[in-house]
């Protein structure tokens, strides 16, 4: 496929335990940096498309929080924690369409509090609903979303022999790239014994297999193929994409959290884009537990189903590794931006700015993100050449 | 919010589930199906998920279950005492959802055990299934 949009700005703000800055201010912040990343101005953008998240601020009304002025398109969009991907996909339709030229998307969201613990933020109990059936979720001890991937990779564990060696050889590897990102909130290297000895979060997931909670955020602009082609930063094409949400009705006849999104999405992108799952060069994988890494790089096809622990088990996902993957450290080890993290790495390292961590070929990526607890999926194949595979 | 004396949350049953909460207090498993072509349903559905038949009605399931799935909860979280397991059961009708195994320890449980409802009564108004090993 001839790429119609490309990704022409990027703007990420300082992430992590920062509690005196405002979702607005960090909103803000990458806004501004990712416009003048792309060498326009206020005036160019005419689209801003949100990803809605647990900021209750991430609204359409954001628009006149960054004045901008008569847009030709604008709205929030959530499908949970796959939404980058649909964002970047409906801009770049909406370019192809003439809706809008240069569209900012933005991901903006302050989860910690000062003295509240990371696991505080997302276990619910501050909003989950007690009514009716609802009720039941937090009733029946299951606070946040911790417990849904465990019991899924529980069942991936029981199903094929998949091992905490192979969740712990994923979170290394990504601590190692994570080591050579200026922008990562966790400096400290992590060996396989000390992701054995942290603690349980829920078993079988130890703290190192889960992702940070990060305040901060990240912001996009996409354009046409035609202007990028003279603009500021090297032009990331956006070359295909696809989705692909099973819907699982919690009953027999699927096996919701071994078989996921993934296995209809990646297709798809490959198919738009016109290339094989071998001409891609490099991964940023959704990455909020290790076992999201590991159930999705088999239902793309990288491996068989149930193979995914012998496959990453001789480290070809770290730094050196045929396969490099998450090359920032991903969420689990630089920041958490949901989508906006596989994606915004995907950038950087399309452009070739990615320092000391630069992958050796850069020419295909494909970007992953999903949520929803591996229902919702979205995949992009981002290409440095407008003709995807040439 | 309503919470028991031991901490733990209690749901507020609404019309559309209280059929589900009343037997609860029974020692039923209540759960939608769908009166046009069998089909069973969790949780709460305006239509048949399956047909579309808007012909849902609550009905008493046998109240068996198995473990498709468990973790083991680490930390402190209201009305539980850590570690505790929980578990995605899949009842004999095909239903599944997950629960507290709260009753049975991290190190008894494993996927395919068998289960049999029982009642779990929050406070004097709400009652919740629960689940303990089903006898051999």
């Amino acid at each position: 496929m001839t790429a119609t949009a490309a990704i022409v700005g990027l703007g990420i703000t300082d992430m992590g335990k920062i509690y005196d800055r405002s979702g607005a201010d960090f909103a803000a912040d990458a806004v501004t940096q990712a416009v003048a990343d792309a060498g326009l101005s206020k005036s160019d953008i005419d689209g801003l498309l949100v990803n809605g998240n647990l900021w209750p601020d991430s609204q359409p009304t954001l628009q006149m929080m960054l004045g901008l002025e008569d847009l030709t398109l604008c709205s929030a969009m959530t499908a949970a924690g796959s939404t980058a991907g649909q964002l970047v996909q409906y801009a770049t339709m909406a370019i192809e369409h003439e809706l809008a030229s240069a569209v900012v998307l933005l991901f903006a969201d302050v989860p910690l509090r000062r003295g509240v613990g990371s696991g505080a933020a997302y276990n619910m109990l501050d909003f989950w609903p007690m009514t009716g059936m609802s009720g039941l979720r937090l009733a029946w001890g299951e606070f946040g979303a911790n417990p849904s991937y465990a019991l899924a990779a529980r069942r991936h564990m029981h199903l094929f022999g998949t091992t905490s060696d192979h969740f712990g050889t994923i979170a290394v590897g990504q601590r190692q790239w994570a080591l050579m990102n200026p922008k990562a909130q966790i400096t400290k290297p992590l060996t396989l014994e000390e992701y054995h000895a942290s603690r349980w979060v829920v078993e079988p997931l130890h703290l190192f297999d889960c992702c940070l909670v990060s305040n901060g955020a990240v912001a996009l602009v996409i354009t046409s193929s035609e202007r990028a082609a003279d603009m500021r930063q090297p032009p990331v094409y956006v070359a295909g994409y696809g989705q692909g949400h099973p819907g699982d009705n919690q009953r027999r006849g699927r096996d919701p959290g071994v078989h996921t999104g993934a296995a209809l999405s990646g297709p798809l992108a490959l198919r738009s884009a016109g290339v094989a799952l071998t001409d891609i060069d490099f991964l940023e994988l959704y990455d909020c537990y290790t076992y999201t890494v590991l159930v999705t790089l088999e239902d793309y096809g990288f491996c068989a189903k149930g193979e995914g622990g012998g496959f990453v088990s001789d480290g070809k996902l770290a730094p050196g590794g045929s396969l490099p993957t998450n090359t920032g450290g991903g969420q689990l080890s630089s920041y958490y931006m949901w989508g906006f993290t596989p994606m915004s790495e995907a950038v950087i390292q399309m452009r070739g700015q990615a320092g000391q961590r630069q992958v050796p070929k850069n020419d295909l990526c494909l970007v992953s993100t999903q949520g929803g607890i591996l229902n919702f999926h979205s995949t992009t194949i981002l290409s440095k050449s407008r003709q995807a595979g040439s | 919010m309503t919470i028991n004396p031991n901490g733990r949350q209690v749901p507020l049953p609404d019309d559309a589930s209280a059929p589900f909460f009343d037997g609860a207090g029974r020692g039923e498993l209540m759960l939608q199906a769908c009166a046009a072509c069998g089909a069973w349903m969790w949780p709460v559905k305006p239509r048949c998920v399956e047909c579309w038949s808007d012909s849902v009605q609550w009905r008493r399931a046998s109240g068996r279950a198995s473990v498709y799935s468990y973790a083991v909860m680490h930390g402190d979280f209201p009305g539980f005492v850590s570690p505790y397991v929980l578990a995605t059961v899949e009842t004999e009708e095909g239903v599944r959802f997950t629960t507290d195994l709260a009753g049975i320890g991290p190190d008894q449980v494993h996927i395919g055990m068998p289960l049999t409802v029982v009642t779990e009564q929050l406070t004097p108004e709400v009652a919740i299934p629960g689940f303990r090993p089903a006898q051999a």
